[in-house]
């Protein structure tokens, strides 16, 4: 059944602009609820795009996508941003922070927009900012900080904020794109540890990126996008 | 919403001069729109004012607006002079109330020099049927004698006792000086807004003395009449440039009109003030016309660069709002971010440009009243101006709403990868 199922992918293709080569050409992947994935590959392979297309962001040429039961393809771009927001944490490479926001404002951005997400941030009956607050100081981000706008952070705390406004809200399914590329040996423990920690307690399906092998090891299922993906890229 | 607002703030500020410069774009664009526009009705005001109590024009036969140009605004000179005595023959006729002469030709440093009587202080009536009041001294009396209107007064700085010379003619100085026969300040208007402020007022007989030695405007060589010795000549005016009159009653006005311009013995015009301004206006609409059309192409200017700064921030703002699509904000949260950020710059830009023209008002308006008689009072929004305030708030909204649009149609994914 594919409830059971956080993500179903069938014959899917994508393909940059019109008449350039396939990007991507997956026969078919399926990750159950509960998984936590690692997935791998050369620079420039796909891994961003296929995160992309599995949040909605980029639409498939053709295939069927399916997300925590919902077919991507029956939404509108609104509706797959809506559901994004409800169900999905996702860490971009490129981090997306809005640079003249608040740190502490950024990361509650998805409350702002999802009501779901809002009440699960409330759910301990503290407010969505304690929660904000607590997510920034298990990755080590607290005090004066949390006021400055953020592009006055470094790229390793900016990476931080992108990971705490994924978490936030407990989503159903979180997709991290190179989440600790910035980060040095202890933060990037440091935020391993929550991570798992947040999909544990939620039992969410954990899908992630990284070049770095030596994290494999924290996941259940390992991924080489060069197997999954029958399109040739140079 | 408050939320929406805050990030609408925030980002804004983080915009604040391009977006203050717009602003400033939109209220200068605003203040000359209603401005062009309030200097209109103030000129139509001024000018209706000054005639509000007259029924008909005398003079020369010419054309009614220049009639009423020279007799009242004191604007060009009169071609022709009108005989004393036709003027006594219209004075007397029976529907005739009061009449008030003018003899007119003479200046004070670029101050006109009206040549009257006392009807002229009796009867002229200005704005609202108000009566001309001394704000000092009394009207003129003796032969040299004068009554300064206030701008007069004021900018010359003369007080009651001060000896003054008329010039022949009007305009420039160094024109041939009356400097035989001073007169004396002996009286002060009080302000009226019309240019009875601007003018000096002597008695006739005082015209005709200064003018006894004199021939074709100029003086006659080697004859002097000391101003001793004038009061031995006939002081009685023959000529007259124009003259104010009052009817008994209003409805008698086109009989009397017909029976003054079928006059025999000279060839006479009377004018009607309201018809000769509407004639003037007609003149001028083209003008008014043309000026409004300018402010409007400023204010369409000033939108084109809400729109352009809008669109131009929209580039920097691709990632921006792309980002908000990413953690859910919806078409309807861009749509009311951009359109919050389009209505406050359109509506701060109004507000300015109306705090700038009273400012203006206030500033500039004992100015522009002193030298032009225009008031420029501060005042209230009228309808006519909330009709085009809303018109331009209306097409900034739309101006700022088609960023929006255009937001939402771009890809995701376009947005959120950031350009090289
Ligand atoms: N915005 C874009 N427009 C056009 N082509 C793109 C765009 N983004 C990526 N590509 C192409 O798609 C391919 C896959 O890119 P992608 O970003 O998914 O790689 P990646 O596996 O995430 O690499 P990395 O490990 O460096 O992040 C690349 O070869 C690139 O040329
Ligand atoms: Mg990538």
């Amino acid at each position: 059944m594919s409830a059971a199922l956080a993500v179903r992918l069938t014959d899917l293709r994508f393909r940059w602009q019109a008449g350039a080569p396939c990007c991507l050409d997956i026969p078919s992947l399926a990750i159950a609820a509960g998984e936590r994935v690692f997935i791998y590959g050369a620079s420039g392979s796909g891994k961003s795009t296929l995160l992309g297309l599995l949040a909605g962001v980029h639409r498939p040429e053709a295939g069927y996508v399916e997300i925590l039961g919902q077919d991507l393809g029956q939404l509108s771009g609104s509706g797959r941003d809506r559901f994004r927001v409800d169900h999905i944490g996702f860490i971009f490479q490129q981090f997306n922070l809005i640079p003249y926001l608040p740190v502490l404002d950024n990361v509650l951005l998805p409350c702002r927009f999802s009501r779901r997400r809002l009440a699960e941030a409330r759910r301990d009956g503290k407010s969505e900012q304690a929660e904000a607050r607590r997510l920034l100081e298990a990755l080590g981000l607290e005090g004066q900080l949390l006021a400055q706008p953020a592009h006055r952070l470094s790229v390793g705390q900016q990476q931080r904020v992108a990971a705490a406004r994924a978490l936030i809200g407990r989503p159903e399914l979180i997709i991290a794109d190179e989440p600790t590329s910035a980060l040095d040996a202890d933060r990037q423990d440091d935020f391993l540890d929550l991570l798992l920690e947040e999909c544990a307690a939620q039992a969410s399906p954990l899908l992630f990126v990284s070049h770095d092998h030596r994290l494999a090891s924290h996941f259940t299922r390992e991924l080489s996008l060069a197997a999954l993906n029958r399109a040739s890229l140079p | 919403m408050s939320a929406l607002l805050r990030i609408a703030l925030l980002s804004a500020w983080n915009r604040r001069l391009t977006l203050g410069l717009t602003v400033l774009a939109i209220a200068l664009a605003v203040a000359l729109l209603l401005g062009v526009e309030r200097s209109r009705v103030a000129a139509r005001t001024s000018f209706a004012q000054s005639v509000s109590g007259t029924d008909l024009i005398l003079g020369a036969r010419t054309s009614p607006v220049q009639l009423m140009l020279y007799s009242v605004f004191r604007i060009g000179g009169a071609t022709h002079d009108i005989g004393w005595d036709s003027y006594e023959a219209i004075a007397r006729h029976p529907d005739v109330a009061w009449s008030i002469p003018l003899a007119l030709g003479d200046s004070h440093r670029g101050f006109p020099v009206v040549g009257t009587n006392a009807a002229y202080f009796e009867h002229f009536r200005y704005g609202r049927e108000r009566k001309l009041a001394l704000a000092q001294g009394r009207p003129f009396a003796g032969l040299f004698e004068t009554v300064l209107g206030a701008e007069v007064a004021r900018r010359l700085g003369y007080r009651l006792g001060d000896r003054i010379t008329l010039s022949h003619g009007s305009g420039a100085p160094n024109l041939a000086e009356h400097d035989d026969k001073p007169f004396t300040v002996v009286g002060i208007l009080a302000p009226t807004g019309t240019p009875v402020d601007h003018s000096l007022h002597v008695s006739l007989e005082a015209i005709t003395a200064i003018h006894l030695d004199w021939q074709g405007g100029a003086p006659i060589p080697g004859v002097r009449i000391a101003a001793a010795h004038v009061e031995k000549f006939d002081l009685r005016p023959k000529t007259l440039t124009a003259a104010l009159i009052g009817l008994k009653q209003r409805a008698a006005v086109f009989k009397v009109q017909r029976d003054i311009n079928r006059y025999a013995d000279e060839p006479l015009l009377a004018a009607l003030p309201g018809v000769a301004l509407d004639e003037l206006w007609r003149v001028v609409a083209l003008v008014e016309q043309v000026l409004l059309g300018i402010s409007a192409l400023v204010v369409a200017v000033g939108l084109a660069g809400l729109v352009a700064v809008i669109l131009a921030s929209l580039g920097e703002r691709r990632r921006e709002l792309a980002v908000l699509r990413s953690v859910g904000a919806g078409p309807r949260h861009i749509l009311a971010l951009l359109a919050l950020e389009g209505g406050g710059v359109t509506l701060a830009g109004i507000g300015l440009g109306l705090v700038g023209l009273e400012l203006l008002a206030w500033l500039a308006g004992p100015l522009l009243e002193a030298r032009l008689g225009l008031t420029l009072a501060l005042q209230g929004v009228t309808l006519a101006e909330l009709q085009r305030l809303a018109a331009v708030a209306a097409t900034g909204m739309a101006a700022s709403l088609l960023p929006a649009a255009l937001a939402y149609r771009r890809a995701l994914g376009d947005g959120l990868t950031p350009r090289l």
